[in-house]
């Protein structure tokens, strides 16, 4: 299609919105509690989702503990190895990373991003959070039920997830499953806010290809999540029925300690399918989010407009769609058909390509550009170096011949890690810092943000990188210790010590940021609506931080696009979304045009 | 898995369809002033396009469910039960509730009033005749000794009639709650929309159990085989 035709650019005076179609809280229970401001709902979800992650974080302490000094810690025995597991990856996946980035910033920058008052259908944006926090509770519950939590592995697979060798089978795989239920049901509200809130709240001007990356990010992957989660819906829903009720959907026939159970003729691949036709769209549903932030980080922080911003939307669309044919490279091990094989290696190095088109425009953007170390920005360049290490050692997992050997071995852990546990979290850090200034008026402290990102990111990198060789090794994954065996040397052990030190490290480091996000609420520097002196329209607001309602009497109306940095003959290096052409200073820029 | 794989295909060229007047080839950094959206959805209340989006994500669970009958019946194990004869009066009734939700809607648009009303009434009353029937299908297969965890076939049958019946329940739920409504508001037009929605939501589930009774009886069997030996 042609360019926009210019006899559509009209001039027209903003719209004039009436503020009443939005029910104003009017006390305090229905002000902070049972919120229906997105912004509210946004603060809600991101606290409850740190205070997960911290104590899954903790979680992996206890892991590292048993891996690094195998039988120092008698209470870590080869059960609670397995439900630590378990607990982690499932909260940190489902629970933390899925949550934060879709429920948490999803809620706050969707509606000011592209110029709303609030979500469309905010009383089901309310109902999300309850059902999440719901959920939340009950998969909590678990560590208090009888037998503990499941510790079926995160995948949750059949037969082993419900028989009694397994710990927590009693109701923790119960508690597991019933919380994913309500999770997805949860999030199912919320998602159909974040994608009809893209669809139909736009504001006047914000045409589609105007949005910030943000949001087309965060819109792909909660399509995307709405696709991919009825997956994990049926297949919860299926091992319920296998549980409970003793049907065989998954349970295949069976002798248990001597006695045949009443299971027979189901198939656990199929639970694999429906699980990995979730799984596999959820690493994206993390990433592409993360995706979208880093490029409005990265181009705000370095005064430049984004790098090809069409051919980032179409890589972010291309992602999202051939992220839904590549599920059964989870499976190779399961053993599949030869051309399925084939057909899905195929798929996963396709998907590299667009992936690689977003990596090297957010090069070339930052090329030349007028870089200022913020601590977002600092964030979001670690996110390129420990995305990228990810990445590339997923191109040899998706190859049929390299996977078979590595997939049960600390390779795959490593992969995975730096690619969608640390790049993400890289990513939700850097949000933060960048957004904590609007959230609260105030900004976070640089110095003691420095440190936490140094720490983070070489700590991180220091962790999973050496993790790749003792997967090269053969060190196995998921077994509670290393044990001894002739592939792999005694000083493998030393490693594992070493990597649990650093863990320790690492972990109690995220308390300076814990620290620092409630200290800088009362402390902080007093921000301005405008610190970072970006672009897109959350900055523009009246107030700092945004009432309910966002925009007081005036809905803003667009006449650019997010990316207006360092436009030439312009006389200040940013012009916001929302400022008319006749308002745009002209003239030359002083010679110091950016200041940190 | 082809039966999901097929429903995403449909909506991603759904998706492409609204994509391709989105002006995705648009260089947006040369353009200034303000540019009208012109997209196809451009002028649909929000509550429509929230309830199209909600029924994708319907649809993506039956497909998906659909795709796990497809893989587990063709395990050795699987027998297939018995097709209770009130299905096909629970079939007729699901059809006549769609069809008084026509009515309905048609009378609303035209504004009148208790026309919409009486189609309203009646869709409520097919829709909770038609849960009825289910239900005593489900009495009479536990009563021929055809129980849940027999047979996988016999779980699915569970499963999917139950599934789909707790999505009927909640469109009553919304019936009711719509004629409530209508017979409150002074003119039909207020509710117009609330009956379209209602009924959108009433077509498609009963769309839905068009191709789960086909598949329980069978007749999708034969297409299916022919699926999968493209595949195999």
């Amino acid at each position: 299609m042609a360019d926009v035709p210019l006899d559509r650019v009209a001039e027209t005076a903003t719209t004039e919105v009436e503020d009443l179609s939005l029910h104003h809280p009017h006390s305090w229970l229905t002000r902070y509690v049972f919120s229906q401001d997105a912004k509210t709902i946004s603060i809600q979800y991101t606290v409850t989702a740190l205070v997960i992650g911290f104590i899954a974080l903790f979680l992996s302490w206890l892991m590292r503990l048993q891996l690094g000094f195998p039988g120092t810690f008698a209470f870590i025995d080869a059960a609670a190895y397995y439900q630590l597991i378990t607990m982690h990856g499932m909260m940190m996946i489902v629970y933390v990373l899925t949550a934060v980035l879709l429920g948490g910033f999803g809620n706050y920058l969707i509606p000011l991003m592209v110029g709303a008052r609030d979500m469309v259908f905010p009383y089901a944006n309310m109902l999300s959070y309850w059902f999440y926090l719901l959920a939340v509770v009950i998969l909590l519950a678990s560590f208090f039920a009888p037998g503990g939590p499941t510790g079926a592995g995160w995948t949750l697979y059949p037969p082993q997830a419900i028989l009694s060798g397994t710990p927590g089978q009693e109701s923790g795989i119960i508690l597991m499953l019933v919380s994913l239920i309500v999770f997805i049901a949860g999030f199912t509200m919320g998602g159909l806010n974040y994608v009809v809130t893209v669809l139909q709240g736009r504001t006047r001007g914000m045409t589609l290809m105007r949005m910030p990356l943000t949001v087309w990010g965060i819109f792909t992957a909660s399509v995307m999540a709405l696709l991919a989660f009825p997956a994990l819906f049926v297949a919860s829903v299926m091992m319920l029925f296998d549980k409970l009720f003793g049907t065989s959907f998954f349970m295949p026939s069976l002798i248990e300690l001597g006695t045949r159970l009443d299971y027979g003729g189901g198939s656990p691949i199929l639970f694999q399918h429906l699980f990995w036709f979730f799984g596999h769209p959820e690493v994206y549903i993390v990433a592409l989010p993360a995706f979208g932030i880093v490029s409005d980080l990265i181009a705000t922080h370095a005064r430049r407009n984004i790098f090809g911003y069409r051919m980032m939307v179409w890589a972010i669309l291309a992602i999202g769609a051939l992220s839904f044919v590549v599920w059964a490279h989870h499976m190779y091990v399961s053993g599949m058909n030869p051309w399925f094989g084939f057909f899905f290696a195929t798929t996963t190095l396709i998907i590299a390509v667009p992936t690689a088109i977003k990596v090297y425009n957010w090069i070339l953007t930052l090329w030349r550009g007028d870089i200022h170390l913020t601590v977002p920005m600092l964030f979001a360049l670690g996110f390129i170096v420990t995305f990228v290490n990810g990445g590339l050692s997923g191109l040899f997992l998706g190859n049929v011949v390299v996977d078979v050997p590595l997939s049960d071995t600390m390779f795959v852990v490593a992969h995975f890690h730096m690619v969608m546990g640390i790049a993400p979290v890289l990513v939700i850090f850097g949000a933060i810092y960048h957004w904590y200034p609007k959230v609260t008026g105030r900004m976070m402290n640089e110095a003691l943000g420095k440190l936490h990102f140094w720490i983070t990111f070489l700590g991180t990198y220091a962790i999973f990188f050496p993790m790749h060789y003792l997967g090269l090794l053969g060190v196995p994954r998921r077994y509670h210790e290393m044990g001894e065996a002739s592939f792999f040397p005694a000083s493998a052990q030393m490693l594992n010590a070493y990597i649990t030190v650093l863990a320790l490290i690492v972990g109690a480091a995220q308390l300076l940021f814990l620290f620092n996000l409630i200290w800088s609420i009362r402390h902080g520097r007093e921000a301005g609506g405008n610190p970072w002196r970006a672009t897109s329209l959350e900055w523009q607001t009246p107030e700092t931080p945004p009432p309910h309602g966002n925009w007081g009497k005036e809905q803003p109306a667009v006449y650019r696009w997010a990316y207006d940095y360092n436009v030439p003959g312009v006389a200040q290096d940013f012009i916001p979304q929302n400022m008319p052409p006749e308002a745009v200073p002209l003239g030359a820029r002083p010679a110091s045009g950016g200041m940190s | 898995m082809t039966a999901a794989v097929a429903f995403l295909v449909l909506l991603a060229a759904l998706a492409a369809w609204w994509l391709s007047g989105q002006r995705l080839m648009s260089r947006p950094w040369l353009a200034t002033g303000i540019v009208e959206d012109t997209g196809g959805l451009a002028h649909m209340p929000a509550a429509k396009v929230g309830l199209g989006v909600f029924l994708a994500v319907v649809g993506a669970l039956f497909s998906l469910f659909l795709s796990a009958y497809t893989m587990r019946m063709q395990l050795a194990d699987w027998s297939a039960l018995p097709v209770p004869r009130i299905l096909w009066l629970t079939t007729l009734l699901i059809l006549l509730a769609s069809a008084a939700l026509v009515w309905a809607v048609r009378s609303a648009r035209r504004g009148e009033k208790e026309r919409a009303l009486d189609g309203l009434l009646a869709a409520t009353g097919f829709g909770s005749a038609f849960l009825g029937g289910q239900l005593i299908a489900w009495d009479e297969l536990v009563g021929s000794g055809y129980r849940l965890a027999d047979n996988a076939a016999n779980s699915f049958f569970y499963v999917l009639t139950g599934l789909h019946g707790a999505h009927i329940l909640g469109g009553l739920v919304a019936l009711v709650a719509v004629t409530v409504k209508l017979w409150r508001s002074p003119d039909a037009a207020a509710a117009q929309l609330p009956v379209e929605l209602c009924a959108l939501y009433w077509h498609f589930l009963g769309l839905v159990w068009l191709v789960l009774f086909a598949v329980i009886t069978g007749w999708a069997g034969d297409f299916l085989a022919v699926c999968r030996q493209l595949l195999s």
